[in-house]
């Protein structure tokens, strides 16, 4: 046996230093290496069961440290091991029994072993598998009922390793991986485009038939995305006003045209700010509670339900739902654009000294009554866009919560980003036919 | 194996009390459980079985009572106590509650962290082996919660508490939404498991079939408290009458009296 460097009758031995700090506070002992000679007489030979019933399974701390000895014997190589084959010494002891050359037949002497788990077990039926592998033979000697039992199942248990079948790699992985994403970004517009479709059917639909329309739904719905946003619409428009006004003054005196802030004021709030700031509030707020839920239903299969009883999701669901968003927000955009100009006039005077009468006639002259109605003509586009958006993520989600969190986060993000977007392609199309 | 150390209690539940505000879901409650023994808990619903176990696992204060496993007390342990029982039970909750962020194998892996000088490659042969002692193929290990089934979820919620082989394993309800074969199979792997790795097994039922096939004891929560404890044919004389309604319903003489089930009740 060259290879593992034992000549015959030499032996081994390896201490492996207690871990049981816990034990060891217990009994008082101190951690330490219990030395025993190596050709000791079995006479303390102790066996699994006797432990088990006379001290429990975390026993004393000599019992945790293990000891491999190796021994060459007259049918090849005797293993013996001492003490405690568990988890917490595997892998040393793997390590240590992978030195092992599968060159002769190997008899395994559990005898001293006072606890084997299935770590242990495994490490051994490790080993017994990589000499069976190369021919050789291991038979276990002395082992107690129980451990026969564990090393049988464990044995029986040995994950044979499968490889998943291999996917691409390299360039074709990252081609593949944009493909994708292209594709799959083209069929969520496509996905969106249909639900806005299937929106206006549905509500084609209920025109048709009145009775199918929910009106406590919508109305339930428009209190919740209208009403209770007026709050912090206003104050949010309020502000924006404020500062534009602060801004705007700040600059302006420099040509000696505070006057004009008015008009930056009104231009700015009656055209972009106030509907834009509004939607994205509203996409935060209402984008989220669609998806919140109607991905909650989705979840508890109530969608299912509403299938199985004749209810169509799209009628009970969508439609209220981003009706009363339809019919809100253009509210909410005039609310905030009047917050946004008595914000703005409130800063101007206090800044500027622009009295309040001074700063509605300059508004009254100076700025054409287009504006208001170039800013509020996006209202409609910017609801529908969060509502669909909002059903249409509330559908995707499946059965697990974080699915739930997930979508209801997308829907959020998206909604805003197309809002914006809208808002950009209304800007440049504006500037186009010169309104 | 079965029946020995009767002396010594591996759990010792005395005078324990729950109470969710008005309601009182434990009153006086006893109970014992010896080791390598598989104990069923069984009781109507809002019993608090479920309550039973998340008290002993100290998931659940009691306003009262005391608790002991393994001879430490779980009410007043200190965290190097705590973290000594952590180590020696093992608890599968109903929808085997996996991280949901992580893979099976690395579900299982995470008990084995706590091990000092584990090398992670021994760690992930471990798991491998776990996931594979529960009845796993070895490719649900690459595989996330999520895209498991119902049953394979429970195995695998078993694999992650058998993760450091505990000597105590908490299950509930573990055959709860399985169709009849994949209960069996269950009920067999947790039998085999507790005799080959001599595990002490507290299960919480509402299964005829797995007290029928598997369990040494059963113990019946009525009235507060564990009413009484005893093998299946203790519970047939009890004359208390949900206990006796329990195992003489319908469904129970079903499972008890097909022909050749008088043999695979096994010595209490």
């Amino acid at each position: 046996m060259p290879s593992d460097g034992l000549e015959k009758g030499e032996t081994f031995r390896e201490f492996v230093p207690a871990l049981g700090k816990f034990n060891a506070a217990k009994t008082g002992q101190q951690p330490g290496i219990a030395l025993r000679p190596c050709k000791q007489p079995d006479r303390h030979r102790l066996t699994l069961p006797m432990i088990l019933q006379s001290t429990g399974k975390h026993s004393h701390l000599a019992e945790e440290a293990i000891r491999i000895e190796l021994q060459a014997a007259e049918e090849g190589k005797l293993l013996k091991l001492h003490g405690d084959l568990t988890v917490h010494q595997v892998t040393r002891m793997h390590a240590r029994l992978s030195d092992l050359a599968a060159d002769a037949p190997l008899v395994i002497d559990l005898g001293a072993v006072t606890r084997l788990d299935t770590a242990g077990a495994w490490a051994l039926s490790d080993l017994k598998r990589r000499f069976t592998e190369s021919g050789g033979t291991v038979r276990i000697e002395n082992a107690g009922p129980d451990m026969t039992l564990l090393l049988d199942s464990v044995e029986r248990a040995m994950p044979k390793p499968e490889v998943s079948p291999a996917g691409p790699r390299g360039l074709v992985l990252l081609f593949e991986g944009a493909g994708r994403a292209v594709m799959r970004g083209l069929e969520f517009a496509l996905e969106l485009t249909g639900y806005l479709g299937l929106f206006f059917a549905r509500l084609g639909h209920v025109l048709r038939h009145p009775r199918a329309f929910r009106l406590t739904a919508l109305v339930a719905h428009a209190e919740d995305v209208g009403f209770r946003a007026v709050p912090i619409v206003a104050l949010m428009a309020f502000l924006i006003g404020v500062v534009l006004a602060f801004q705007g003054s700040a600059q302006l005196r420099q040509f000696g045209a505070e006057v004009f802030v008015v008009d930056l004021i009104a231009i700015s709030v009656l055209r972009e700010l106030g509907i834009l700031l509004t939607a994205i509030i509203v996409a935060g707020r209402t984008a989220s509670a669609f998806t919140a839920a109607i991905g909650s239903m989705k979840m508890r299969e109530e969608i299912d339900a509403m299938r199985t009883l004749g209810l169509d999701p799209a009628t009970v669901l969508f439609v209220p739902r981003i009706l009363a968003l339809l019919l809100m927000l253009p509210i909410l955009g005039l609310i905030a654009n009047l917050m946004g100009l008595f914000g703005g006039a409130l800063m101007a005077w206090i800044e500027l000294g622009i009295s309040p009468s001074m700063f509605r006639t300059r508004l009254l002259d100076g700025t054409d009554i287009s504006h208001v109605f170039v800013g509020l003509v996006k209202a409609p586009v910017f609801a529908l866009i969060i509502g669909v958006v909002g059903c249409h993520a509330g559908m995707q989600v499946k059965g697990n919560a974080e699915s739930l969190g997930r979508m209801t986060s997308n829907a959020v993000v998206t909604a805003i980003f197309t809002v914006i977007v809208a808002d950009a392609l209304f800007s440049i199309f504006f500037a186009q036919v010169g309104i | 194996m079965r029946g020995k150390g009767q002396d010594q209690p591996v759990i010792r539940v005395r005078g324990l009390r729950n109470q969710f505000g008005p309601h009182i879901v434990h009153d006086g409650l006893d109970l014992d459980v010896y080791r390598g023994e598989i104990l069923g808990v069984v009781g109507g619903s809002g019993t608090g079985k479920s309550v039973l176990l998340r008290s002993i696992v100290g998931l659940q204060r009691p306003a009262a009572g005391s608790i002991e496993v393994f001879g430490i007390d779980v009410l007043s342990a200190d965290d190097e106590a705590r973290a000594t029982l952590d180590e020696r039970w093992g608890v599968m909750f109903q929808d085997g509650a996996l991280f949901s962020s992580l893979t099976v194998r690395e579900n299982v892996e995470v008990p084995m962290r706590a091990v000092s000088g584990l090398a992670p490659e021994i760690r992930r042969q471990l798991a491998d082996l776990k996931i594979s002692l529960v009845g796993l193929p070895y490719l649900a290990g690459d595989k996330y919660p999520s895209e498991l089934s119902g049953g394979m979820r429970k195995r695998a919620g078993l694999a992650r508490a058998l993760a450091l082989d505990p000597d105590i394993v908490f299950l509930d309800e573990p055959t709860a939404g399985l169709d009849p074969i994949g209960a069996a199979a269950f009920d067999t792997l947790i039998r085999n498991l507790s005799r080959s790795l001599g595990l002490t097994v507290f299960l919480v039922t509402h299964d005829l079939d797995t007290l029928h096939a598997i369990c040494d004891r059963i113990a019946v929560l009525a009235e507060q408290k564990v009413l009484v404890t005893g093998g299946l044919r203790d519970m047939l004389a009890v004359d208390h009458p949900w206990v006796h309604e329990y195992f003489h319903g319908p469904r129970a003489r079903a499972v008890f009296e097909t022909p050749n089930a008088a043999g695979h009740i096994r010595k209490v």
